[in-house]
């Protein structure tokens, strides 16, 4: 245990401490869908993180259609012409996932008053086929003969590999808090994800669509009976998460740059936790949720060591859950304010 | 009827692994080659256990083309001896490997394995060999403890991680002049004992060190600890992605001294994901130099995987018939392979091992020109 590592300097105590917001925020992202589907159908989407896993390969598909496979370094600024039409593929396919999977694998089990746990072990199922799927691409393309001249896209021999984006993103110096360099990337990041919790909290909060969420969320048979279609109201709560992912995915691939099959996988855990950190079925929840242990696991990670952080970030879980089990602003979708 | 021969079998099977294990058992003195005219091995095959899908599905299929080739080149000279290949997946995964092991050794038509690719799957599968008094050589296991204990069936045509992290560290200090190096891995058998052996071997110069986790993508926080520690090199021993996730951020972050690993990073995808600009100046060590112009199969591990299978088949054409004579016969081998000078000491190591450092020079690795460090 060190200690002076996190607090010893006020340098290094901000630089952990934002290292974490910036991931924290892209967990709050990704957490926005968990705690969306739970707040209207009590249901663990466990496959969220694969809607997330497809944002990413679509990030780094357009970088390849649109630039190429040459490797390349460009300033945020730079890149974000390719950035904004890679957004709206990422969060195009990652909406198109979402509500393939509510169609698939959800809908057809609610219409049947499957258990819940049904659906869960639904999920699961959904989540591993995607990304195998994803890992299984080039075997796709080569049933329609299509493996080589979609090599660059599919990789074949090497689609489980490491995926990456031929444009790395280089960060610029902005402005220094206390010796830690803040830079355009990472203030982009935090900011982007506070910007969309805001928009989808006041789209929830204030439109019909909004209170048709709400109204399911509390009860679904009353609100069938005011005319609320519930069906419809399920498709956008699973499209609006998918939109979120999708975000998320981008902001991800232009901090890291790197996807794979499985990338989902821990992340989505990571965002599942935030979601129940925050109080799942809040929206609020998410995003003090995901930032928070975005910073707890930073925090971990410099007092105990990098292969603590997640020990850290789960420990404080529990810690929560004992004291507040509903998470820390512990209130459903429905019962929101307003 | 079905019963009876099953029974059979495996009555057969365990009084063939006994007989071997006491063979085993017995000394090493005899002499090799014996008499010469056709091995008892004709017409059988040899075994290839590593990963063949999976996440590093590529050096098993790296290491299938390098015996394949040995054996093309093998079997159409010898024509009234031929020698089969039977590849066995073990997706590089040390669970998978035991029952894959098993079925190795219950297998009479195998006298030789190829193998095991990586670190984790020998340990596991290393007592099961040597009880069955297998003969095996490794084209690229490199951890040290496996030489360790005591499994005299157990060969390897690489450098082991003591050699490699002796010789990573001598560099550090002394090619790239560090000072104060910072050390990370990522946990896993292969990284810990190099980082290990790197971190001991670099005595004062050692400025500090962390630990990682396989999948982790946030190394915010190993750069915010580099930086604190006043490190001008880093080590790290692991795997190309986490590296190139290392490198990126260390780059990104400001770091400017220089960033070394190990044979894990040596892959062309290290430069992807750590981005062609920010990987440029990164040392990636490996107990492999490329192979001679004109050599039939390319990739990492190729030439170590010719190497070994053609030390089976010089014995098979000095005609050994049995599987101790074998292991005789390999211990006792000497000769130049396709990677260099090969002939084992009594643990099963390489004697002259040699390792080469590769550079990250204008976006590209270049896998084809490394200096040798040891």
């Amino acid at each position: 245990m060190d200690l002076g590592a996190l607090f010893g300097s006020y340098d290094n105590f901000l630089s952990f401490t934002i290292g974490g917001l910036v991931f924290g925020a892209i967990y709050a992202l990704v957490a926005l869908g968990y705690t969306m589907v739970y707040g209207v159908l009590q249901l663990i989407n466990f496959a969220h993180s694969e809607v997330f896993m497809f944002g990413t390969f679509a990030v780094a598909w357009v970088f390849v259609a649109l630039h190429g496979t040459s490797s390349a370094q460009w300033s945020l600024g730079r890149s974000i012409p390719i950035l904004l039409v890679a957004l709206v593929a990422a969060m195009c396919l990652s909406a198109v996932v979402a509500l393939l999977l509510e169609r698939i694998a959800y809908r057809p089990l609610i219409k049947k008053n499957a258990p819940k746990l049904i659906a869960l072990i639904s999920a699961i199922g959904a989540s591993f086929a995607l990304s195998e799927g994803m890992g299984l691409r080039d075997k796709f393309a080569q049933w329609f003969g299509l493996d080589h001249k979609l090599a660059n896209y599919v990789s074949p021999g090497k689609a489980r590999d490491v995926y990456s984006n031929p444009v790395s993103i280089l960060p610029h110096h902005l402005f220094s808090i206390g010796g830690y360099s803040v830079t355009d990337v990472d203030l982009t990041i935090i900011v982007a994800a506070v910007l969309m919790m805001v928009v989808l909290d006041q789209l929830v909060l204030r439109t019909r669509f909004g209170r048709g969420i709400r109204a399911v969320a509390q009860d679904p048979e009353s609100a069938a009976l005011m005319g609320v279609n519930s069906t419809r109201v399920v498709q956008l709560t699973f499209l609006l998460g998918g939109l979120m992912a999708g975000a998320a995915a981008t902001l991800y691939m232009v901090k890291i740059g790197t996807t794979k099959q499985d990338a989902g996988f821990t992340l989505g855990v990571k965002a599942f936790t935030a979601a129940v950190m925050g109080g799942i079925g809040n929206l609020r929840g998410a995003l003090l949720g995901g930032l928070l242990l975005g910073v707890m696991e930073s925090w971990g990670a410099a007092v105990f060591g990098d292969q603590w952080r997640d020990v850290t970030a789960f420990v404080l879980l529990v810690l929560i859950l004992l004291v507040r089990p509903s998470g820390i602003l512990g209130e459903a979708l429905g019962k929101a304010r307003a | 009827m079905i019963r009876s021969m099953k029974s059979l079998r495996v009555a057969a099977a365990v009084a063939g692994v006994a007989a071997l294990s006491l063979t085993a058992a017995c000394g090493s003195s005899s002499s090799n080659g014996s008499s010469s005219g056709a091995s008892a091995f004709c017409g059988k095959n040899l075994a290839f256990i590593g990963a063949l899908t999976g996440d590093a599905g590529a050096l098993g299929q790296n290491m299938v083309n390098g015996i394949n080739l040995a054996l093309k080149g093998y079997n159409a000279k010898n024509t009234s001896c031929k020698i089969g290949l039977k590849t066995f997946d073990s997706q590089g995964d040390p669970t998978k490997a035991p029952a894959l092991a098993t079925q190795i050794i219950n297998d009479s038509t195998i006298f030789g394995l190829v193998g095991p690719g990586f670190s984790g799957e020998s340990l596991a599968t290393g007592k099961t060999f040597f009880q069955a008094g297998l003969p095996s050589i490794s084209p690229s296991a490199t951890n040290v403890t496996i030489t360790k204990s005591g499994w005299t069936t157990w060969h390897r045509v690489i450098g082991n991680d003591d050699a490699q992290g002796n010789a990573d560290a001598k560099y550090l200090t002394g090619t790239a002049g560090c000072k104060k190096v910072f050390a990370v891995d990522d946990g896993q058998d292969y990284s810990v004992g190099l980082d290990k052996t790197v971190q001991s071997a670099l005595g004062s110069a050692l400025a500090g060190t962390d630990k990682i986790s396989v999948g982790q993508t946030d190394m915010s926080a190993v750069v915010t600890k580099t930086k604190a520690a006043g490190a001008d090199c880093f080590f790290y021993g692991g795997y190309y992605t986490e590296a190139g996730l290392l490198k990126k951020a260390l780059t990104q972050g400001g770091f400017k001294g220089t960033f070394m690993s190990g044979d894990g990073a040596e892959d062309p995808n290290f430069v992807k994901v750590a981005g062609a600009q920010a990987a440029n100046g990164a040392v990636l060590s490996a107990p492999a130099g490329p192979a001679p112009s004109g050599f039939g199969a390319t990739g990492l591990y190729a030439t170590q995987a010719y190497d070994a299978t053609n030390i089976f088949l010089a014995a098979v054409k000095a005609g050994v018939g049995t599987e101790q004579k074998l292991n005789d016969y390999i211990n006792s081998y000497t000769g130049t392979g396709a990677s260099g000078p090969i002939a084992f000491d009594s643990k099963g190591d390489i004697k002259q091992s040699k390792i080469y450092a590769y550079f990250v020079k204008n976006g590209v690795l270049d896998v084809n020109n490394p200096t040798a460090i040891s």
